[in-house]
């Protein structure tokens, strides 16, 4: 009998959590990360996960030639600084906001279009307020249009 | 059961509930966790399930609708609401992959007709995009306001784009919120295949060069894989894996095209944006490029009818 009533409040805990978290996840990158793209357009596609300190995740997609666009990479404010990558398809790097202050977002156009790979990684920082503890929250990667 | 055995089971149901409650809402996770290891003592079985542990998250990140229609204004494309899916056909949508993919057809067609400037078809495209979406049990994604709001801003393009761009975010994250990325995905598909239906239903002539909708159809290439990868994620759910045997076939014929890359270099000049520069050299010749105007077509028939 415990160890079914175990099983469902585990399950549903799980679930409550997961559900609350993108939620929370759905919820910043509309009201934050979204702001950071104007004035360029949001192309209406939805990109983020919940990273732990130390992950890093990778996302695909083809750039078109004679478009101008803003890539925003934002993390929820319980996370350290969020890096990001811009790479072409043989991992070679073209920008990393490491260099410009970790700044959450980049412009640019392409010439001829190309698939560019976009790495995010969630910095260690093991002079957190609790060093015992990783810390985790949302990370968002938007895209912006520039108007015709 | 006695009452106090009931009572016991009460308190422990209560207790643990609080318990995995804290712990599930912790937005940290112990460093302990993570041990700190000589990499010269990691056998390969170790780095095995270290590559399991820490598996990367992968996105693939297909042209939006907005996006495509946008793609095809700044490549000369003209408007032709003929090539629209009309919205009567909505009625015929009944399953959820129909729905699905009809969501993101009309979400294209909204969005071309917007970009010209065709007020009445963005009103009617939007209300249809609605419909789709209630279908499919994404209530919130396109409400009242938001038609409201396209209604009273129908001379501000701009308006209108970031109004698209809202429906379409609240739609995407809807579905990954309720754990349907499979559903997102068959959206993302029809609206992608919409925009290939009316970028090679404008081509006239394939053999006119420097043809930048020809040029853009070629390039669409690239997001094939994308589509491709995405699809595979999700091959599970027999709509997905329909849909994912249609963009084979379709691949089957792009691999008829042949793309040359050179290397990306990154120009940064102070004040202006960077520019990726490179260059890409296609070879298509028209039988291929009408095979593929028909194979679309096709694909596109299939999921409007």
């Amino acid at each position: 009998m415990r160890s079914l009533a175990f099983i469902l409040v585990f399950t549903g805990v799980v679930v409550f959590s997961s559900n609350n978290a993108n939620a929370q996840c759905k919820n910043f990158a509309k009201r934050v990360c979204r702001l950071e793209l104007s004035p360029f357009i949001h192309d209406g596609n939805y990109n983020a996960a919940i990273l732990t300190e130390g992950e890093d995740a990778e996302l695909f997609k083809t750039f078109y030639a004679g478009q101008e666009y803003r890539i925003a990479v934002c993390g929820s404010e319980s996370l350290p600084k969020v890096e990001f990558k811009v790479m072409d398809v043989e991992r070679r790097v073209l920008f990393t906001n490491a260099s410009k202050d970790y700044v959450p977002f980049w412009d640019f156009k392409v010439e001829a279009t190309q698939q560019l790979i976009i790495m995010v990684k969630v910095q260690n920082n093991p002079g957190g307020s609790n060093p015992d503890m990783l810390a985790s929250g949302c990370v968002a990667i938007m895209f912006g249009l520039k108007a015709n | 059961m006695s009452k106090r055995v009931l009572a016991d089971n009460i308190k422990w149901l209560i207790g643990s509930t609080l318990i995995l409650f804290l712990l599930g809402c912790s937005s940290e996770s112990s460093r302990k966790d993570r041990i700190e290891v000589d990499a010269s003592e990691i056998t390969s079985q170790e780095l095995a399930k270290e590559g399991v542990q820490t598996a990367r998250q992968i996105f693939y990140s297909l042209p939006s609708p907005l996006e495509t229609a946008m793609i095809l204004k700044r490549s000369g494309a003209q408007y032709n609401e003929e090539l629209l899916n009309p919205v009567d056909n909505a009625s015929k949508y009944t399953t959820n992959k129909s729905m699905a993919l009809n969501l993101g057809i009309y979400s294209t067609d909204l969005s071309y007709a917007s970009l010209f400037d065709q007020t009445q078809a963005s009103i009617k495209y939007m209300a249809v995009s609605k419909r789709m979406a209630e279908g499919l049990g994404i209530l919130n994604a396109i409400d009242n306001t938001i038609v409201q709001r396209l209604e009273e801003n129908v001379n501000n393009r701009e308006a209108i784009m970031d109004i698209i761009s809202e429906s379409l975010l609240n739609t995407s994250s809807i579905l990954e919120e309720d754990d349907r990325v499979a559903i997102g995905s068959v959206i993302l598909v029809g609206g992608w295949i919409e925009g290939l239906y009316i970028a090679t239903s404008l081509v006239d002539d394939v053999k006119q060069a420097d043809n930048e909708l020809v040029d853009r159809i070629i390039d669409q290439k690239l997001s094939l894989s994308t589509v491709v990868n995405l699809l595979e994620q999700h091959k599970d759910n027999s709509d997905v894996n329909e849909v994912l045997g249609d963009i084979k076939a379709l691949a089957a014929v792009y691999e008829k095209i042949q793309i040359s890359f050179s290397g990306v270099e990154a120009v940064e000049q102070e004040g202006q944006t960077t520019v990726l520069r490179s260059k890409n050299v296609v070879s298509v010749n028209p039988t291929v490029f009408n095979e593929l105007r028909k194979k679309v077509a096709s694909i596109r028939s299939k999921y409007t009818m």
